[in-house]
């Protein structure tokens, strides 16, 4: 039991990988990649460069934080082999929930909030509840909940209530403040964190590779490593350049809303891929039996997630509420669908076991895009829905299409 | 015997599955109106003969003739060989339990008219079988709510429905209580005396065939052995039918080894479990066992005899209903109804069904390794990888698990490489006592003898080893001590000197009736 049997010679039997086996090997997630960058792509000749105009990005970021929030839920639903059909209810639910706090009760804002996801955990145990220890499938859970906290929300809205809340509303409205002033056009604060986030994304690679090195595994070649950084570093200097010069004459860079995406989905990330949590959903999306004689307990497993899609759902209802100002009894309708969509286009299994949070990221991003693109080229709202409902089916076509194949 | 008094005559039946050859010049000849009985160890060939003469594997896929009636038959489908009046009662029964009796009986065979189902004609004609086979139910009864000797005896009414001529039972008692079992064998009797029906029986149980067979054949390795009669006055031979069975030659297929057992350090005292559903039904009476630090000890039984069961309702009850007895570590009880407290009790249980049970296919081999020890590879809750990787790095290396990288999805493995990670996956929750059941089933006879390498390596390491398996050369070729089970009782506690197939076999066989239960006294 010792670390003897890696010995340096045996490093050497082991084939090192090629730069192209470096990428070869997630294709599959390469390949979401490359739909999101050819759709940019078009959308951009198609729309006469309109599509990457600064305010363009902001809005398509502002538009559909609400579905990464949901969609990074639901992918951990989706894995364990469940599924949650009422978070668009929830949207509405939680969101005339805290409407109410703030302009009935006259509530401070931020505790609205808080109450705002304490009630979103709430529901997450209430249908975690009957799923995970009374057994009923979350289908059927969800579609109660569906129905029910609709219903609820109708009840206590009524038609609708507007939120003058400025502090609330600047949440979705507002960038992050202009601390470094302006250089020349450019917001100062957007450039300083675009130069971190390149150097923070170059450390750990290159971590990863010392780690790898560390306990005796041969990493991948050093020039992959440095293809990889060298595109990230294009990619987040773009999106700098036009966070940088986006906003207006007061303000600019940097929107709120990103932030709190960006914080929800690193943190998901780590937990699907990093934690003994995550390691549990993948176990029991690919085999419950097998997991559960593994000692994994699969209902608490199961209760945890709604209590996580629960918050995420709160996040979903906050984020929607400070953007459109106002709670209806409507709002919210059919976001679930906008999640699951996401996650399959983002390149989830229908039958669980396998997702991650940034393919259901990137694929919100395909279907926000479509949609942002074909909505600047003057598309009818229908005929939008229609291609989307298209690009779903063909997304998870080309999943499953080489599969019958190997049969 | 003439050509007419033969209902069905198979003649060199040969089938491959891929490069396995699952039978070898079959030959199998069943008179009209006995019943005759295929006798042979598990994964003899006895199923896959069934499958070839009712047309589940089509004609072409298989070599030979098979004569049925005089006249040579080419069965493409089920459905050719049933016109015929050859009906096959599969071990799981094939009944949909929310339809009623008659809708079972009928299933397929609608009574009819254009289309639309004549109910009356249905539940009059279900009644008519129904009466043949002695099953006193209302017609409308959903077979969910009657019992599985009940269920058998719709497969049979079912069976006369199609006007059956030879009737092909596969292990039709294996599931039923003695009552039943005597019942259904009285109705076979019947079948024979009074309907003219031919039955060709599959069955573990030699009390059985002695009782109700005509004629047996025995089967061994997919070819034909032999063939007895039994007669009132001419009686079935069981020793000289055990020996037909079992009687292959032992190759050095095993490694050499010598054992250095220590101190007790794992027992289960009267551990009795029922059947999850009918919870009426004992499938594990009374059971005591025990094994020793640096010890081998194989359960042998026949299928059915509740070795799986009885391990996994051990394993955190993951198996079982109404179970009752207690189980020691290291001279300590323990509490085992949760997997988590098995674990971390020292057992593990290393499934037969990897596939089903065992691995997350869709994971690699690195995330399958750790999957019962997660807790281990953490910190807080965090995975730590680098621990991880070192971990499964040796396993791969120590158990020769060929494949580029740990990195591989366990999907891509071939099935010897996939028992490797799954024995690796529980050596690393770092278990005193390991209960493998079938640890080498369907993979390569290479890839055996290193699985019986790191059985014994293992063992050495001073952990105590329960091997449950269903071939007997392969329990002699690496145990220390065998527990012969038969029928849920432990029926003997065989130190090595004694080993042999034939005296294990009759431990496996003993009746229930006659048996006595090892550690009472």
């Amino acid at each position: 039991m010792s670390l003897e049997s890696l010995t340096p010679q045996n490093k050497n039997n082991v084939k090192r990988g090629t730069v192209l086996e470096a990428f070869t090997s997630n294709a599959r997630q390469y390949g979401i990649v490359g739909a999101l960058i050819a759709i940019i792509i078009v959308f951009e000749i198609l729309t006469g460069g309109l599509l990457l105009q600064p305010n363009t990005i902001v809005q398509l970021i502002q538009q559909n934080a609400y579905v990464i929030i949901l969609a990074v839920g639901m992918v951990m639903i989706i894995i364990a082999t469940h599924i949650d059909l009422s978070v668009g209810s929830l949207v509405g639910f939680i969101g005339g929930c805290v409407a109410l706090l703030m302009q009935n009760a006259h509530m401070n804002w931020f505790l609205a909030i808080i109450i705002g996801l304490l009630i979103g955990l709430l529901v997450g145990v209430w249908q975690g509840f009957w799923v995970a220890f009374v057994g009923i499938p979350a289908f059927i859970t969800t579609l109660g909940g569906m129905l029910i906290f609709r219903g609820l929300a109708t009840t206590l809205i009524k038609a609708s209530i507007p939120v003058n809340n400025t502090s609330f509303n600047a949440i979705a409205a507002n960038y992050l403040p202009n601390v470094f002033g302006w250089w020349g056009p450019f917001d100062g604060l957007s450039i300083v964190v675009g130069i971190l986030v390149v150097i923070v994304f170059a450390w750990t690679q290159l971590r990863k590779r010392t780690k790898v090195a560390k306990v005796g595994l041969v990493p991948e070649p050093m020039t992959a490593t440095y293809i990889k950084i060298a595109i990230a570093t294009v990619v987040i200097a773009a999106l700098t350049f036009e966070f940088a010069s986006s906003g207006n004459a007061t303000q600019g860079g940097i929107p709120i809303i990103l932030v709190i995406v960006g914080v929800l989905v690193l943190a998901y990330h780590f937990i699907l891929t990093r934690t003994v949590f995550g390691r549990r959903v993948y176990a029991i999306g690919g085999n419950r039996r097998a997991a559960s004689l593994s000692g994994i307990n699969t209902r608490r497993v199961d209760f945890t997630l709604f209590i996580h899609m629960g918050f995420l759902s709160a996040v979903a209802a906050i984020a929607m509420l400070s953007r459109l100002s106002s709670a209806s009894a409507a709002t919210g309708n059919s976001f679930e669908l906008d999640a699951i969509a996401a996650c399959f286009v983002g390149g989830t299994a229908v039958t669980g076991g396998i997702g991650t949070v940034p393919g259901v990221v990137i694929g919100a991003l395909v279907m926000g895009v479509i949609n942002q693109g074909l909505s600047i080229m003057g598309v009818d709202s229908a005929l939008i829905q229609t291609i989307k409902g298209l690009v779903l089916l063909l997304a998870v076509a080309v999943d499953i299409i080489p599969k019958l194949r190997k049969r | 015997m003439s050509n007419s008094q033969m209902i069905l005559q198979m003649q060199n039946i040969t089938k491959t599955f891929g490069p396995v050859k699952a039978l070898t010049n079959v030959n199998l000849e069943i008179a009209r109106g006995e019943i005759h009985a295929i006798c042979g160890e598990n994964g003899a060939g006895k199923s896959t003969l069934m499958n070839v003469l009712s047309g589940v594997y089509s004609y072409g896929s298989y070599s030979g003739t098979i004569i049925y009636d005089g006249k040579e038959c080419k069965f493409k489908k089920i459905k050719d060989s049933e016109k015929l009046g050859i009906v096959v009662i599969q071990q799981e029964l094939a009944l949909t339990p929310f339809l009623s009796i008659a809708e079972n009986i009928f299933l397929g065979n609608e009574r009819q008219k254009s289309g639309v189902i004549d109910w009356e004609a249905t539940r009059a004609d279900a009644i008519k079988v129904m009466e043949q086979v002695g099953l006193h139910e209302d017609p409308d009864t959903k077979v969910m709510d009657i019992g599985v000797g009940k269920q058998q005896l719709v497969e049979i009414a079912k069976a006369l429905s199609k006007k059956v001529k030879l009737l092909l039972l596969d292990e039709p008692t294996a599931a039923l209580n003695d009552e039943d079992s005597a019942h259904l064998l009285q109705i076979i009797r019947d079948l024979r005396d009074h309907q003219g029906v031919t039955s060709v029986i599959i069955s573990h149980k030699l009390n059985e065939i002695a009782a109700i067979a005509d004629n047996v054949t025995i089967i061994r390795d997919g070819s034909t052995v032999g063939w007895m009669t039994n007669s009132e006055e001419n009686p079935l031979d069981q020793d000289e039918l055990i020996h037909k069975m079992v009687g292959r030659e032992l190759t050095n297929l095993y490694p050499e080894h010598v054992s250095h057992i220590g101190e007790e350090i794992f027992r289960v005292e009267n551990w009795t479990l029922h059947h999850p559903l009918d919870q009426q039904r004992v499938i594990v009476d009374h059971a005591n066992i025990y094994a020793r630090a640096g010890e081998i000890v194989g359960l042998a039984g026949l299928m059915g005899a509740g070795r799986t069961e009885m391990a996994m309702s051990i394993f955190g009850r993951t198996y079982g209903s109404g179970v009752s007895g207690k189980v020691y570590v290291h001279g300590k009880e323990i509490d085992t109804s949760t997997v988590r407290k098995a674990i971390e009790a020292g057992i593990a249980y290393v499934t037969e069904d990897r596939k089903g049970y065992g691995l997350n296919l869709l994971q690699n081999i690195r995330e399958n390794s750790t999957s019962a020890a997660l807790t281990r590879y953490s910190k807080q809750g965090v995975m730590d990888e680098g621990v991880e990787r070192v971990a499964v790095e040796k396993y791969r290396k120590d158990f020769n698990i060929k494949t580029p990288s740990i990195e591989e999805q366990v999907s891509n493995l071939s099935g010897g490489n996939q028992q490797k990670v799954l024995l690796a996956k529980w050596v690393i929750s770092n278990p005193d006592i390991l209960i493998l059941d079938e640890p080498t089933r369907g993979i390569d006879v290479g890839a055996k003898y290193e699985i019986y390498e790191i059985i014994e390596q293992l063992a050495d390491e001073g952990k105590a080893i329960i091997v449950i398996s269903s071939e007997l050369p392969e329990l002699i070729g690496i145990c220390d001590r065998i527990y012969t089970i038969s029928q849920g009782v432990v029926t003997d506690d065989v130190p090595k000197s004694r080993f042999t197939q034939e005296y294990l076999m009759k431990g496996m066989t003993q009746e229930k009736t006659k048996l006595k239960k090892v550690g009472e006294s």
